[in-house]
């Protein structure tokens, strides 16, 4: 157990020293650190189904000061859906550099990040948990410079100066912690909180410091350049995981952390933000000219569904009916990163063929790509929550509860962001149809296309059909 | 796995499977791709007819996956869902014969087939569906299914055909979604039974239960073709002959009417319907929709057009049956969703064949297209003369039952004269197709003829589907006592409704 937690960040880690020492095995060093961190977190699994939750303090520290390791259902599942789009991205990746300068540069921050986000999932204390921010930040900006160009690195600057806006919120909150309660151990830490000021005010700037990195509206205006400046694999990387890190902090703060010093205020105002990321980032996607604008815009918007399925979460009363929402949250968190990574492949597929990504010039693009524009046709999907992916469940679960709440604003409110995103979807797909004067020659490239087609697999038929695991799972191993 | 648990996935699966393995064939793979379909449609037929049988004997068949805790995929055959699934199996044989014949030369066939057998698929799924859940989900199947089939031609008209088609349907999808989920809400997770299982529920709830009856109509309605949810019918019109075959007889217009038959009689339970004062309402909406229809039908010089505006009428006949409180408005109802598919599909087969060999597509071209295309034209006429409702022809049992439904439940005064004047209508916009067709001297050329007549007016696989259907439009309406025929079936499943 205890090697298979550790291994998981040192796999990584070594890899990215390894990449950045060898920048000519780039590829190869990559790849394999995936696949072994992968391994890692399966042995994980073995562990965790035989003994059961647990946590490690690594180098022997005491907790409250020392580094603790944890690890339950909640975090394996991310540590899994990591592994997963991480490995199809890096195959993706391993031919989508042209020039071997940016290549060598991708895999040391790639494999860095990567690290950063199982540190940040396996963390079981809070000061451990900013330094996996920080990393993560720091890495996931470097990756956004790399494509070069004046926008994306402006986009970068821009993102740098947020994520450290961001984090030094959360830091301060520590701060404030550990200067009341003298521990920096969730556990312990949880033990005394309750409705405080100081519990209340390391809430406020912590959360505010996760929702900014989180990109929640209308704290995104960030999130789109970034997203969509950024290369191909890059981008899958950051809107399918990154974002993820910040959701899932304020999930754990929120249930384990602060379950006593929250108020309804402020979950009614995460609703609130939520639905109107759902409303503006959906708008604006259906706005955007560009595919990778129009991706970014929808991360915005599906971040808004898994607040508002939070705050929902937050305000329930205990029974089944919570229990099953909170796993209706954990397969949307799942679904969205296997959708928008396959979206964000699919579109880099594009950009490499057609050499553009404008959205009213892809006709004849769509229809010599047949096996990308059916990925993207899945993804879209998942995207809007229709069946047969696993985010009609989870969308089902959420309209449940906000009826059961009769949250009847918020329904209204899920209802038009599900149709506005099915216009945006269907307004690419749309293309796929048309006549165009290029001959129809049907590309078919293996390594280019498989990968998105797996992940738009995953998000529709495997967690659509195949996630009523994940309930139960969520329930015994808490 | 034993039959009684895997029959009915077995049903969807004969389609599916077939449909994508098609996606990944070569476009020039034509005969394999045809031996797949009619594998498909004939191992489909097979098993269909087991679980006919079965169902008939009162056996059990259900199949059940837990998708999540409380969101079950179940798909269970009763009565009702047998006699849909044997109408949308047996027509989409035939559709898939005419649809080869049809298409030989056109590009995108894999694809086209593909989603065909998808479309097919998600209709049977929906026929078997169990609950309100897995009904919701085959509703959204269908209609991203059958996206594709509309938007087939790529022409911009088509394009913006099949995505004003989607801007409905998934706003019903939604709708529908909404009234179900409210529902469980509710009464938690509701499985279909004959006779419904809400009338328990305690009066509070009855307000309640009105404004999810409400969301459940309007998203069926969307589908079903209810004015003012109209809309997307007539311009779905740009998808290919076999597509809007398909689409008005058995695949997406059908699964409305037969949801609306699911929702008042297996979930809210017909008595209770009534008690609730849901069924005028609903019957209203049918009788508007049903005059309507045959008005705008009157003007619509374009084939395809009339038939469409056509379709928008005799649909509602089914939600009329359904208002209709009493065993013979059932029976008329629920015989009518198979009757109206088998005279509406001959319809358009026949309108697809002209314009096919001859290239025409306006009533105002067809003058003395019954000498050029005797076959064709004769299929036309039986299915045109049982939508007026003239006997033999099976559209006239349906009218004579929903006639005497009306007066057994003492609605005769207002439901009477819709269907007289239906059927005044029907004529009005049809027999004038037929004079010109028999009676008048055909123009010196057709506007493009595209298939020579030489033995045959036009190739076989297209003129054969049209006389299969309207034999079967023929025999229902001849054989109406038979114990096989749709009236019969319909009979059962009133007995079971409502002596409960």
């Amino acid at each position: 157990m205890n090697e298979s937690m550790s291994l998981t960040i040192i796999l990584p880690l070594l890899g990215a020293l390894l990449a950045a020492a060898w920048p000519r095995r780039g590829v190869f060093i990559g790849i394999t650190a995936v696949l072994l961190s992968g391994l890692a977190v399966g042995w994980l699994w073995f562990s965790l189904l035989a003994d059961g939750p647990s946590h490690q303090a690594l180098g022997g520290w005491d907790p409250g000061l020392g580094i603790r390791l944890q690890v339950d259902a909640l975090s394996i599942l991310m540590l899994s859906m990591t592994a997963l789009v991480a490995l199809a991205v890096s195959v993706y990746a391993s031919h989508y550099f042209t020039r071997r300068s940016q290549a060598e540069r991708f895999w040391p921050l790639w494999l860095l990040m990567i690290a950063a986000l199982n540190g940040l999932f396996l963390a079981g204390d809070l000061f451990n948990l900013y330094v996996t921010l920080e990393l993560l930040s720091l890495s996931a900006v470097a990756l956004t410079a790399l494509g070069g160009k004046r926008a994306g690195i402006a986009a970068a600057l821009r993102y740098l100066m947020i994520g450290l806006l961001g984090s030094m919120g959360y830091l301060a909150g520590v701060a404030l912690l550990y200067s009341a309660f003298g521990t920096l151990d969730m556990q312990q830490v949880a033990a005394q909180t309750g409705d405080d000021p100081v519990s209340q005010a390391a809430l406020i700037v912590m959360t505010a410091g996760l929702l900014l990195k989180s990109a929640l509206f209308p704290l995104h205006f960030w999130l789109p350049p970034a997203h969509s400046n950024a290369p191909a694999p890059v981008s899958a990387g950051l809107s399918a995981l990154v974002v993820k890190a910040g959701f899932y902090l304020v999930l754990r703060l929120w249930t384990e952390v602060f379950p006593d010093t929250l108020s309804t205020q402020g979950v009614t105002l995460v609703a609130v933000l939520g639905g109107g990321a759902i409303l503006w980032g959906s708008w604006q996607a259906l706005q955007a000219e560009r595919l990778k604008l129009l991706a970014a815009y929808s991360t915005v918007a599906q971040l808004g569904y898994l607040f508002v399925a939070l705050a929902l979460f937050m305000s329930a009363p205990p029974g089944v009916a919570r229990e099953l929402l909170f796993g209706a949250l954990v397969l949307m968190a799942l679904t969205h990163a296997f959708a928008k990574s396959s979206l964000f492949l699919a579109i880099g597929v594009i950009q490499h063929r057609a050499g553009h990504d404008r959205i009213a010039e892809l006709d004849g693009t769509a229809q010599r790509l047949p096996a990308t524009t059916f990925a993207i046709a899945l993804a879209g999907v998942a995207l809007i929550g229709l069946p047969p992916s696993g985010a009609f469940l989870g969308k089902w679960r959420l309209l449940y509860s906000a009826i059961s709440l009769d949250q009847w604003l918020l329904v209204v409110v899920i209802g038009i962001g599900s149709l506005l995103a099915a216009a945006y979807v269907f307004r690419v797909l749309g293309h796929a149809f048309g006549r165009s004067a290029l001959s129809v020659q049907a590309i078919h490239s293996v390594h280019e296309e498989w990968p998105a087609l797996l992940l738009a697999l995953t998000a529709t038929l495997l967690l659509g059909f195949g996630s009523a695991w994940i309930w139960p799972f969520l329930e015994h191993m808490a | 796995m034993t039959l009684s648990n895997s029959l009915p996935a077995l049903i969807v699966a004969s389609s599916l499977l077939p449909g994508l393995i098609i996606f990944f064939l070569r476009e020039g793979s034509h005969r394999l791709r045809s031996v797949l379909n009619m594998f498909g449609a004939i191992l489909k037929l097979v098993l269909v007819a087991a679980l006919t049988w079965g169902v008939f004997q009162d056996d059990f068949f259900e199949t059940r996956w837990q998708l999540a805790p409380g969101l079950e995929l179940v798909l269970h055959a009763d009565a009702l869902s047998v006699l849909f699934v044997n109408l949308s199996t047996l027509l989409w044989l035939v559709t898939t014969v005419y649809a080869i014949g049809y298409l030989e030369h056109s590009p995108h066939r894999s694809r086209f087939f593909g989603f065909f057998s998808l479309c097919v698929s998600a209709t049977v799924g929906l026929a078997l569906a169990g609950n309100m859940f897995t009904f919701v989900l085959f509703y959204e199947l269908l209609t991203l299914s059958t996206y594709p089939l509309v938007a087939h031609k790529g022409t911009p008209e088509a394009v913006r055909g099949a995505r004003i088609y989607l801007a409905y349907t998934l706003s019903g999808g939604l709708v529908l979604m909404l009234g179900a989920i409210w529902l469980q809400a509710l009464v938690g997770p509701l499985e279909f039974v004959e006779g419904g299982l809400l009338s328990q529920l305690p009066d509070e709830l009855h307000g309640q239960l009105t404004w999810i009856f409400l969301l459940l109509i309007i998203g069926l309605g969307v589908k079903a073709a209810l004015v003012p949810l109209h809309g997307w019918l007539p311009q779905a019109m740009v998808a290919p002959a076999p597509v809007s075959a398909l689409l008005h007889a058995v695949a997406v217009v059908k699964a409305g009417a037969f949801g609306i038959v699911r929702v008042v009689y297996d979930v809210y339970g017909i008595e209770f319907a009534s008690d609730l004062g849901l069924l005028m309402p609903l019957g209203i909406a049918a009788a508007v929709t049903i005059v309507y229809g045959s008005i705008r039908a009157l003007s619509q010089d374009n084939l395809k057009k009339r038939l469409a505006y056509s379709t928008v009428s005799q649909v509602s006949y089914i939600a009329l049956g359904t208002a209709i409180f009493g065993p013979l408005g059932t029976i008329g109802g629920v015989a009518h969703l198979v009757h109206q598919g088998v005279m509406k599909i001959t319809l358009f087969f026949a309108a697809g064949n002209y314009a096919e060999t001859l290239g025409v597509h306006q009533v105002s071209e067809m003058n003395g297209i019954g000498r050029r295309m005797p076959l064709t034209t004769l299929a036309f006429t039986v299915g045109a003369l049982g939508m007026i409702g003239i006997p033999p022809v099976a559209g006239f049992v349906s009218k004579w039952y929903l006639g005497s439904g009306a007066l057994e439940a003492g609605v005769a005064h207002w439901v009477l004269p819709v269907l007289i004047a239906s059927s005044a209508l029907n004529a009005a916009y049809f027999l004038p197709i037929l004079q010109r067709a028999w009676f008048r001297p055909a123009a010196s050329s057709w506007p493009q003829e595209n298939i020579p007549a030489r033995r045959f007016e036009t190739h076989a696989s297209l003129f054969l589907p049209p006389l299969v259907t309207a034999a079967l439009a023929l025999l229902f309406g001849l054989f109406a006592g038979a114990y096989w025929s749709p009236v019969e079936w319909a009979g059962l499943i009133a007995e079971r409704e409502y002596l409960r």
